[in-house]
């Protein structure tokens, strides 16, 4: 058993109005000092052994995330 | 009578009145459901809006996983004419079957108006009963309507011609080239945002600029 971290976000050249939204009421709440801010998904698979990186790839890319907007990272978690 | 299947997905709002607007144009509509990997032998198919699988995930992205699906895009790559409107067309994205994604909307709204639109290309199986360049009044209502596509991709829309729907005056969701919709490259395949299946009466919508787009797919499967 492993734990499989899958992060996706927008692609840098994409609009995120959720993440400007965000980085817009910092100022508000007396935080200052942050630039920007990007919103994306994260998302913790459990996977079993016969899981190879090959096939998380391929959920990754053709399921979690849809690549004509959005990059992923696929890291395994030690336990 | 040519044979119109619209889909339903849990979660779909409006394939009832898809449905209407099929009969209005003189069509017989024929429910399908996501579940039955079977389009009983309709002639076009129209993916209707709503928030399937409650969006889970993205617009779209477990729509088109549903057993259904896999006979649409068959059918498609076959020239069976298809529809995909708002949710339709998040999932007809989500498939493959036309360029791009659909977005949460640049001012984080919902928007649900009545959106004037041009109609920019008639050379397609649902927009051949329109006037080129025909100015049209449909209401929009969504959340994830912003279209998004790489350059390279919208250019090739453009130099293409494949931008079917255009926002006049207002763009109300930040789209891309304010494209509100847009077709494969025979034209057969089409994806809007706007609704034009709520505006087929003047006693229940803005007017009947959409019913034209349902008496056009009839046409083109008799052609």
């Amino acid at each position: 058993m492993a734990r499989v971290v899958v992060d996706v976000m927008p692609k840098p050249e994409i609009l995120d109005p959720q993440g400007q939204a965000v980085a817009n009421a910092l100022p508000r709440l007396g935080f200052t000092g942050i630039t920007d801010v990007r919103q994306g998904k994260h998302f913790e698979l459990e996977v079993d052994d016969t899981v190879d990186d090959e096939t998380l790839a391929k959920i990754a890319e053709g399921f979690l995330s849809n690549p004509v907007v959005e990059d992923f990272v696929v890291r395994r978690i030690d336990q | 009578m040519s044979r119109v299947g619209v889909i339903t997905f849990p979660g779909t709002l409006d394939d009832t009145d898809a449905a209407r607007a099929v009969r209005y144009a003189g069509g017989e509509p024929v429910a399908l459901w996501h579940k039955d990997a079977d389009l009983r032998g309709v002639d076009a198919v129209v993916v209707p809006g709503g928030f399937s699988y409650g969006d889970y995930l993205r617009a779209g992205a477990i729509a088109r996983f549903a057993p259904v699906m896999d006979e649409v895009v068959a059918a498609a790559h076959r020239g069976m004419p298809v529809l995909g409107i708002c949710n339709g067309f998040q999932i007809l994205c989500e498939a493959g079957l036309l360029p791009g994604a659909l977005l949460r909307n640049a001012g984080l709204h919902f928007v649900c108006r009545d959106q004037k639109l041009r109609v920019e290309r008639t050379s397609t199986a649902w927009t051949a009963g329109y006037a080129d360049n025909a100015e049209i009044v449909i209401p929009v209502k969504n959340m994830d309507g912003r279209y998004a596509a790489a350059k390279s991709t919208v250019d090739e829309l453009e130099g293409e011609g494949r931008v079917v729907f255009r926002y006049l005056d207002v763009n109300p969701n930040g789209s891309l080239g304010d494209i509100a919709g847009i077709s494969s490259p025979d034209g057969r395949i089409v994806g809007l945002m706007p609704h034009p299946e709520h505006a087929i009466d003047t006693l229940t919508g803005p007017g009947d600029d959409g019913l034209a787009m349902f008496r056009s797919v009839l046409g083109a499967v008799l052609a």
